[in-house]
Order: C-alpha cells, then structure tokens, then sequence
C-alpha cells in the first residue's frame, strides 16, 4: 500500500516541479522565438507556435540599429567597473576582516546601505554635475556612477571571504617580516579568489542590467544595450521581432553569468543576510 | 589576538574605496539636498533661486506625490504576499529529499528571472500582454477567456504590473526562504515529522519559527526594492495609462525629467532618501549584530 501512494506523490512532485521550471523558463522561450519572427509573422492574431524561423532581425539590429555599438558600450562600462570595484574593493574588505579601527562598524553599515538606496535619489545631481564636468554621454560617468552599487558587493563578498582564511597564515608571515601589503598581495588574495571572481560576476550583472543611469546619463554615444533596447518602443510600428533580437542579445550573457553563480546571487541580493 | 597595524596602513588599505564611494554616493546626495531648498528648473534656469523649505512644502500637499506613494504601497501589499506564499509553496517543494538531479534544474531555473535585465522583463510584458498578438491573451482564449487590453486600461496596467513583479521575484523569495528551511536542524524536523503526519504542523510548529529571519529579510527587501522598482514599469508602461502606474521612482523621473523642475525632484528624492536610510537600519540592526 505504501508503494502506490509514495509513487503518486513522486508523481506529483515531478509536476510541480515541471512547473515551476516553465513558469520561469517560458518568458525566455516565447522571447527567442519572437526574435526569430519576421514582423508578418510576429503580428499573427492569435500568435502562432510553429514557423519557419529567420535571423534577419538579429542582422538588422547588430548591424543597421546600432545595437552592436550599444552592447559593446555596456561590455565596456560593466567590465571597468567590475575591474574598478575590484581594485578599490579588495584592500578595503581586507582592511574590514582583519583591522581593528574606530568607525569600523559605521563604515560597514554605510556601504551596506548602499544596496537600498534608488538610482532615482542620484540620477539628477549627476545628471548636473556631469554636464558641468563634461562627463554626459560618456563611459566614465557610468563606469563611476556604478561604483555605487558595485563596491559594497564586493566589499560585502570580499570580506566574508577574507574572514574565512585563518589569521595565523597572517600572523606567521608577519613574524616573517613580510609587510601587511605583501601579506594581502601574496597570501590573502590568492586564497580569496573564489569571493573575488563571485563579486566580480555580480557586479557586471547588476551594471549591465542597469537603466535609469544609462538612460539619463548617456542618451547617444555611450548608449547602452538596456537604454537601445528601450528606444526601439518609440514610434507607431512596434518592431517586436527586433526587440526580442536586441532583448535576446542583452540577456543571454547576464544568464550565463546568473547560472555560473547561481549559488551566490541570492546572497549577493541579500547582502549576504540569507547565505 | 588582532593585528596592531599602523593608522597609515589602515587608511592605505580602505581610503581608496571610502573616498570613491563619497565621491559617487555622497557628494551627489548632498548637491541634492542643496538643490531642493532652490526653485531650479532648467527650462528657466534664469529664475533660479533660494526658497527655503518650498520645494518641501509643494511635495508634502502634492496629491500627485501621495498618490504615487500609495500605489507604491498598493503594489507592495498585492504582489509581495502572492510572491512569499508561492515562494513558500515551492522552497517546500524543493526542500522535500527526492529526485535531487530534477530539483538542481528547477534551482537553477528559478536564478533565471531575477537575474534578467529589468528593462527587458519590461519589453517581455509588453510583447507577452499585448491585446491582440500577445500569448498570455491567446492562452487565457484557451480557457474561455476573452482578451484583456493589458497595457491600455489603467486597473489592466496595474494588475500586469503585479503579475511581471510576482514572476521576476518569487524565485528569489522561494531560495532566501529555501535557503531559511535548510537552517532548521534535520535531526529536529525528522523527529518532528515521526511524531505528525500532517506537513502544515511541521511547518506551523517546527520550521516557521527557523524562516522567521528569512522573512523579515523578503519584507525588508521587498520593500527597498519596490520603492526602486523602475526600469520594468518604466518600459513597460511609462507610468501611464495616464498615472496607473506611476510609482514613486516614475514619479521622481518624470518631474526631473520631463519636467525639468530639478528642485522639485531634488526634494522627492530627499523624503524617500530618509524612508531608505530607516529601513536599511533596520535591516542592519536585524541582521548584522554580530558585527557590531
């Protein structure tokens, strides 16, 4: 008697489970295959299932719309202020799990409440200041302005990290004479490199998601995908076909990225209250 | 024993980093402030000048402000509550032993929502909801359903914008509540589930009391990012049909933006500014005691 039923429940949680894994996949799906549609056929009422798939909207949004540009525009700022956040981020959260200083808790505190602070609050004054400077429309202006976002995450991760490699490798190479730089440089990073190349995923992919920001800040040449994206919603004709290429473009890499951490991102968002 | 180590080296090591991020964070913040205690809109940007607490007044009987604060709430109340029952549901699904290779795949699946780019969840809904040519309507035909203008009718606008919320972020709350079960010890919830067959006195009596701070964290969460919540709305709906769908960020773009009363804006952002800084004290005063 047992065996039937505990059959059945298997049964039942295999489809649950199947559903959940289309409610979350099937966006993704009908947006590959919108991209693949010409516009005729994107327009169907009601939509169709099976078509004779195309590739022409990919060409003609890398090569006629500027979509290229765009992706590479958001490649180089979300790579500079992955490098940069690294750079700035890594002696700082060694200086946070192995230091003891006064203002230490304070400092932690307001790096996390960077996570809760809106784009919005920000985007005006720099929006001013960046055209007193001649920052507007530049890859700077994003690459710094995402620091905002980008640091505390690897701060958050990188101390963690530097935390869980024991004191006495420290203390040992101190007696050495080794200096506290070299005793980072050598010692500690190397055997941080798991937190740092985690940090380092999660910041391309929240700078790479971002808009108001690129939106606001950069409206021609250093245009973004998300921003590029956007504007093809302009206009009367809706090129659906297009829009799903662009979308297809712009996300894949930030899944990739989502699947290779995917242990990590929950505690990324959470700033690491829920590991 | 803590490493003596010199000031200098100290301010070596962390100044770099606390100094961008004054740069970055701050300065802006504080140029904000300035700016809402000015009449500065750059449409007339002869006019500008000091007005004191003005800026504040006019935001503090806008009803446009108000409004935008309570669909802000509306759609925490609405979609949240859906996002931590469903997210439940399926952290306890996955949380049960068994078929551990299809549950690693369902895990993986569900990293996949939150970590699209928000304005493309926004282009999705606009593609998927759409009257005529959008697949949810031809599914709800399925189902006897007649088709629902989305986008155009302020209430439709309103519920797509709970319905997108609820798809992108209950994966999220279903791992943080995943990851809340696994903190239950398994020798307690084995023990537990020997002495009750039924799986709601487990959860009632035995895990809920270990989800407690995984909640708490979704809520306060939730919160901060519902009061960001811009680009899925933004590309989705602009905000409209007419102000449906204006959250408080909308709100805060479109004075600064297609307005162009900076100084207005200046002063929006400064009162949510303080509701963030409350509640990210309070998510620090709940889950980082043992840094202090």
């Amino acid at each position: 008697m047992a065996a039937p039923m505990q059959a059945r429940s298997l049964w039942a949680e295999g489809i649950a489970l199947a559903l959940i894994g289309l409610f979350c996949v099937f966006p993704f799906y009908w947006m590959v295959t919108t991209s693949l549609k010409t516009q005729l056929v994107a327009l169907a009422d009601p939509p169709v299932w099976w078509f004779t798939p195309t590739l022409a909207n990919y060409r003609e949004v890398l090569f006629e719309d500027r979509v290229g540009v765009s992706l590479i525009n958001s490649l180089i700022v979300a790579t500079s202020t992955t490098a940069l956040a690294v750079l700035l981020g890594c002696p700082a959260a060694y200086a946070l799990a192995r230091f003891e200083f006064r203002g230490k808790t304070d400092l932690w505190f307001w790096f996390i409440t960077n996570r809760f602070v809106s784009p919005v609050v920000l985007v005006f004054p720099v929006f001013l200041i960046s055209r007193e400077l001649g920052l507007r429309d530049t890859h700077l202006a994003l690459i710094l302005m995402y620091l905002t976002f980008t640091l505390p995450i690897v701060i958050w991760i990188c101390t963690d990290q530097f935390r869980s490699i024991p004191r006495e490798l420290d203390e040992a190479a101190m007696l050495e004479g080794a200096s506290q730089w070299r005793i980072f440089r050598s010692i500690c990073l190397p055997l941080a490199m798991p937190g740092v190349a985690v940090s380092s995923i999660l910041s391309f992919i929240f700078s790479w998601n971002e808009l108001l920001f690129a939106y606001i800040l950069a409206p021609n040449a250093a245009k973004t995908a998300p921003a590029m994206a956007i504007s093809f919603m302009e206009g009367y004709d809706v090129p659906y076909g297009k829009i799903m290429a662009t979308s297809t473009l712009i996300v894949v890499p930030v899944l990739i990225f989502a699947l290779l951490a995917s242990k990590h991102l929950v505690r990324g968002l959470t700033m690491g209250a829920v590991k | 024993m803590t490493l003596r180590v010199p000031r200098r080296t100290i301010a070596a090591f962390i100044g770099p980093a606390v100094a961008a991020l004054a740069i970055v964070g701050v300065a802006p913040l504080l140029y904000a402030l300035w700016k809402s205690f000015h009449d500065f809109n750059l449409t007339q940007l002869a006019r500008q000048r000091w007005v004191g607490l003005q800026n504040y007044q006019t935001v503090l009987t806008d009803s446009d402000f108000w409004d935008a604060i309570g669909r802000t709430a509306l759609l925490f109340v609405s979609a949240v509550p859906v996002q931590i029952a469903l997210g439940l549901a399926i952290a306890l699904v996955l949380h049960r032993p068994g078929l551990t290779f299809w549950k690693t795949l369902t895990r993986l699946s569900l990293v996949l929502p939150m970590a699209t780019t928000y304005a493309v969840v926004g282009l999705l809904a606009q593609v998927m909801l759409n009257q005529k040519y959008g697949v949810i309507n031809q599914m709800l035909g399925w189902v006897g359903v007649d088709a629902i203008n989305f986008i155009g009718d302020p209430t439709n606008a309103f519920i797509a914008v709970i319905l997108w919320d609820v798809w992108q972020w209950t994966p999220f709350v279903a791992l943080v509540l995943l990851a809340g079960l696994s903190t239950v010890p398994p020798e307690i919830e084995e023990a537990a589930r020997l002495e009750t067959r039924s799986p709601w006195t487990v959860l009632r009596h035995v895990q809920l009391p270990f989800l407690i701070p995984s909640l708490v964290a979704v809520l306060i969460l939730r919160t901060a990012d519902t009061l960001k919540l811009f680009d899925m709305v933004f590309t989705m709906t602009r905000g409209g049909p007419g102000n449906a769908t204006e959250f408080i960020a909308i709100l805060i773009e479109r004075v600064g933006n297609r307005q162009f009363d900076i100084g207005l804006a200046a002063a929006q952002s400064i009162i949510m500014l303080a509701i963030t800084i409350v509640l990210a004290r309070l998510y620090i005063r709940l889950f980082y005691r043992e840094v202090s």
